[in-house]
């Protein structure tokens, strides 16, 4: 706690400083029309006159060489916006360390407040504030990493499944909004006593569109929190995203009609089919762009440096075409992402993988973090026009026709919808419409010939500060309010607190199997289409998918080893356990009992969640518990093949371990306990000893059969070598279970398989023992009945390998008792 | 299913009721024309599964598409591989034993009627079924709820949870950081304190004393099995 405050301390001082030295770079970077005015705070402004005009090089027949020189105007600006990412940044960090604030407060309302003081600091040493905020560099730049960054991260499957009510609530209910909201506006400009007579209809509307999109960051780390069901979730998430290329689409038409004189019936026809252009154009070009994309990646294998790039690029071009043609760019950068993300992530390397989420993530928060901090800052810098009526009245429209059109939209949607939206679901869906980012830049780019800009700034900002510090701050209390969250824990029993995280996994597991996607044949229709042409042409290494395989291709060994070296570190704690048939009854403390919950509540796997790992805005996906439910289960499926086996199988197979020839260094480095195993106590760590198993025993197999055959082939002469290469083998997989880089020690050990191939070998275990389940039980049953019978069940494994390598047959290999 | 259990009678009269219906004809390959065999079966068996009140006709038509769908080979029944494929399964720590459940003793092709069967333990109880006194108890019931979760630990069905399945499941259940040790006393204190009779394993009606305080009819319940 102690250190935490200091840390904050610290953090904060450096913030200080940081934005003392951002003010007067940004004073000086003022153009000159404010004569430094050198107050309190802000007095060490260097000496310099900055304002000399584009001067790049000293003036050398004046001057003698100078020593020392600056030159501010040149690099201005990039300086400039340097500073300001830097202190978004360092607010981020400030918020972060301490936890407690974010819990409560959505960061969203931070960062506004972080900007609303820098603008009033700004404010009193009249600083105006900087000018990133065009209409250009918003939409050119500030954008399209927003759009990137959710479209990449946007679930796909959960997004398909629920994609008809996503695009109804984002496209329908946009509308709804706007021209709800519009129409009540203009009404309430007739009343005079309010004097804003002079807003036409088009003003009004386009106003009304600017505070309808809805931007839920807040909402969905609350949801993700208090774990709201899915479909919600998915829907708010793809709601905001689509919700903001509609809101788009409707500022430039609305704009464009503002200026217009007069407006004809011809031209609201002409708008409707130019908002279908528009929306569906911006379509076709991410399609285009996200198959292109994809496309290149399978030839980028030779220049992983650049790798990452080619997503970056292709994306933002697609961006950047569609607002040459002015159609929607959002659109056409989402579906980009969404079309290549799948086959890209498949083509890169493991490391462009990552690279490419972590810049993705980076600089969609980045611009998020700005545009919201510059909210805080132009809300006390810029001048306000401030209309009691107009503003009130539209909060309240807003929150209404909000409310309105989720409970309409609702039940319109609901007889088509698998699982309907009940009413808690409506609330959070109406609640959590904060408006955002987009509304406030949109609002800001806003052209000077609206007569009212001001005022429309205003009202937007009011209404922004409204939503996201009420709404953003109460919607917590309320979704735990009417979810009515256990708290109690402790009062429960250990029995209870199991057996329900059991039902909650076996209710997981069975709405996953019944899935909830209705149109199984357009799904199935499009799963030929992709597995028959497009992985074909997209992906490089085109092998046919295997189960579960398929899901975690990235799932790289090395992280594999890591997590298993975990496991069997546990299981070599267990044999001291031992066998303690008639086991005393323990007596349990309270304290005892309430560590247990700790640890239980602690450990137990979540249960699992498509959507969430994914869309949190401020943190990249954690998959770490899925991998580590997928290696271990994956590593029992052939087990889990035969039903109730386990249970007669299990002690004999516990000794289908390698046996290593005695004396041998590797022998050390199994865990002591692991001999112990051959007793009947085997059962204890049941779970987790198959993928020990895994690790020794089915990667030696596939090495045998596949990867190996060539380098058994070189060695046939010698065949004490040989022995001592498959030795060597499990000796790696050991290293590389210990941390060190499975690549290197593979090269260095290993040079006669290059890596690429020992990694081919890894995938091609996984497809081996997805065969194997594919070919049905008869390989099963040829395979594994072995270690049912009475002779010594080790030898199963050698006999496995004899039938292709006579040389393993050596009695070096009969293990020892 | 069979064996000692107490929802027997339900699954045999259920299975009588069905079964005599003669079978279910092959689906035809979904390449040609899946929306026909989608529509067509179920109705076929509406009056089959409708009559012991399993899901309405739309779910039905809804879960045999899913049925089909997942049935890579095509062939009507249901491989544990076609149930390995799912992805969201693969991740779920209880899968396998998720899977198991749906397959009888023995066997390893699981047909629509068994699938059906299996999901009708998650249909949510509706309340005129409260008080209407069924003549054999259903399969939502919250008895049969319960055992198929007790059935999830108690693999030798032997209508004990003994410490070594508990531990299975548990050891499925935390993740790696947790050691044996920890784990093992944890198991011990679960047993004792679900254990009535000194045994030192859970009995199916100990497992229903213990979850006597939960919603176990919510809690195993589905949404959209209406």
């Amino acid at each position: 706690m102690d250190l935490c405050t200091m840390d904050l301390r610290i953090t904060r001082q450096r913030g200080f400083l940081l934005f003392i030295f951002t003010c007067s770079s940004l004073l000086h970077g003022s153009r000159g029309e404010i004569p430094s005015k050198p107050t309190g705070g802000v007095t060490i402004l260097p000496p310099i006159k900055p304002d000399n005009g584009p001067q790049a090089f000293p003036d050398a027949e004046k001057e003698n060489m100078p020593v020392f020189t600056m030159n501010y105007s040149r690099i201005q600006i990039p300086f400039e916006i340097t500073l300001w990412v830097l202190l978004a940044s360092f607010a981020k960090i400030g918020f972060h360390v301490y936890k407690k604030i974010t819990v409560w407060v959505p960061e969203s309302c931070l960062l506004i407040t972080i900007g609303l003081i820098v603008g009033g600091i700004m404010h009193s040493v009249h600083e105006e504030p900087p000018a990133v905020l065009r209409s250009n560099v918003f939409f050119l730049y500030m954008l399209p990493p927003i759009v990137l960054d959710s479209a990449y991260f946007m679930p796909t499957r959960p997004f398909f499944e629920n994609i008809g009510t996503v695009l109804w609530f984002a496209v329908v209910g946009t509308l709804w909004n706007s021209i709800g909201i519009g129409m009540s506006l203009y009404a309430i400009c007739q009343i005079e006593a309010f004097g804003v007579q002079d807003i036409n209809l088009q003003e009004n509307l386009l106003f009304a569109t600017i505070i309808s999109a809805v931007d839920p960051v807040a909402v969905l780390s609350v949801f993700e929190d208090v774990s709201v069901n899915e479909q919600l979730y998915i829907v708010v998430f793809g709601e905001c995203l689509f919700n903001d290329a509609v809101t788009v689409v409707l500022y430039n038409m609305f704009n464009f009609v503002a200026e217009m004189p007069v407006v004809e019936p011809v031209d609201v026809f002409l708008g409707v089919a130019r908002f279908f252009v528009v929306g569906f154009g911006g379509m076709g070009f991410g399609i285009l762009f996200g198959f292109t994309a994809a496309f290149t990646t399978r030839f980028t294998s030779r220049v992983r440096e650049i790798e990452p790039l080619f997503i970056f690029m292709y994306s933002y071009l697609a961006y950047l075409v569609a607002e040459l043609f002015s159609i929607s760019s959002i659109m056409a950068i989402v579906t980009c992402a969404l079309t290549m993300k799948y086959y890209v992530e498949e083509n890169v390397s493991q490391r462009s993988c990552t690279t490419i989420r972590h810049v993705v993530k980076m600089l969609g928060s980045i611009a998020e973090t700005l545009i919201f901090f510059f909210l805080g800052v132009v809300t006390i810098t810029t001048d306000h026009e401030w209309n009691w009526g107009y503003i009130l009245f539209t909060l309240l429209f807003a929150f209404v026709w909000r409310g309105l059109g989720v409970l309409v939209l609702t039940q319109i949607i609901n007889p088509f919808r698998t699982i309907p939206f009940n009413f808690k679901d409506q609330f959070g869906l109406a609640y959590g419409g904060l408006r955002g980012a987009i509304s406030f830049a949109l609002v800001f780019t806003l052209p000077d010939s609206i007569g009212r800009k001001q005022l429309f700034v205003t009202a937007t900002i009011a209404v922004i500060l409204f939503t996201v510090f009420l709404q953003g701050i109460s919607i917590r209390p309320l979704i735990e309010f009417i979810n009515v969250r256990r708290t109690n824990r402790n009062l429960d029993t250990i029995n209870v607190e199991i057996h329900c995280r059991i039902m909650d996994h076996t209710i997981a597991g069975i709405e996953d199997l019944c899935g909830q996607w209705s149109h199984f044949y357009w799904k199935d229709k499009f799963m030929k289409f992709n597995n028959q042409i497009l992985r074909k042409i997209l992906i490089r290494d085109n092998r046919a998918e295997s189960s579960i395989v398929a899901l975690y291709k990235k799932l790289e060994l090395q992280n594999a080893m890591e997590i298993l070296d975990d496991v069997s570190g546990d299981i070599s704690a267990a044999p001291s356990k031992g066998k303690e048939n008639a086991k005393p009854k323990r007596k349990f403390l309270a304290p005892d009992l309430k560590n247990m919950h700790d640890i239980l509540s602690k450990n137990m796997y979540k249960i699992r969640q498509r959507t969430v790992a994914y869309t949190t805005k401020h943190a990249l996906p954690n998959e770490s518990q899925s991998k580590e439910i997928l290696i271990r289960r994956h590593a029992s499926i052939r087990r889990s093949l035969r039903p109730g086996s386990f249970q007669s199988s299990v002690v004999p197979k516990s000794h289908k371990y390698f046996s290593l020839p005695a004396g041998k260094s590797l022998d050390s480095k199994f865990p002591p306990g692991m001999t112990s195993y051959a007793d009947d106590e085997e059962t204890m760590s049941e779970a987790a000893y198959p993928s020990r198993r895994s690790r020794l025993v089915q990667p030696a197999r596939s090495s045998s059969s596949r990867a190996m055959m060539p380098l058994r082939r070189l060695d046939t002469l010698t065949e004490v070598h040989s022995v001592d290469v498959v030795d060597e083998k499990v000796g790696d997989r050991r290293r590389a279970a210990r941390g060190t880089s499975r690549t290197n020690s593979s090269s260095s050990r290993d040079p006669r398989i290059p890596a690429p191939q020992r990694h081919h070998s890894s995938a091609d275990n996984g497809r081996g023992s997805a065969d194997n389940f594919r070919n049905g039980h008869h390989e099963e049953e040829e395979e594994e009945p072995q270690p049912l019978s009475p002779a010594p069940s080790w030898t199963a494994e050698p006999r496995e390998d004899a039938a292709q390598n006579p040389l393993l047959r050596r009695p070096q290999w009969k293990p020892k008792k | 299913l069979a064996k000692s259990c107490p929802g027997q009678e339900t699954v045999t009269l259920y299975l009588r009721g069905v079964a005599l219906r003669g079978r279910r004809p092959r689906p035809a390959p979904p390449s040609t024309s899946p929306p026909p065999a989608s529509t067509s079966h179920p109705i076929k068996q509406e009056d089959n599964l409708t009559e012991t009140r399993l899901v309405s006709h739309s779910q039905i038509t809804r879960l045999y598409s899913r049925f089909t769908s997942l049935d890579k080979g095509e062939n009507g029944t249901l491989s544990r591989e076609d149930f390995q494929r799912i992805p969201e399964l693969a991740i779920n720590p209880l899968g396998d034993r998720i899977i198991n459940a749906f397959f009888p003793e023995g066997e390893d092709q699981v047909n629509f009627r068994g699938f059906m069967r299996i999901l009708a333990h998650f249909r949510p109880i509706e309340d005129n079924e409260k008080k209407s006194v069924a003549v054999s108890e259903p399969l939502n019931s919250r008895t049969n709820k319960l055992l198929f979760a007790f059935r999830l630990y108690d693999l030798d069905r032997d209508d004990k949870i003994s410490r070594e399945e508990l531990l299975q499941v548990l050891r499925m259940m935390v993740g790696v950081n947790i050691s044996d040790d920890q784990l093992g006393s944890i198991a011990d204190r679960t047993i004792q304190e679900a254990d009535t009779n000194g045994d030192n394993s859970i009995s199916f009606n100990e497992f229903i004393k213990v979850l006597e305080k939960v919603d176990v009819e919510q809690k195993m319940s589905i949404r959209f099995l209406h």
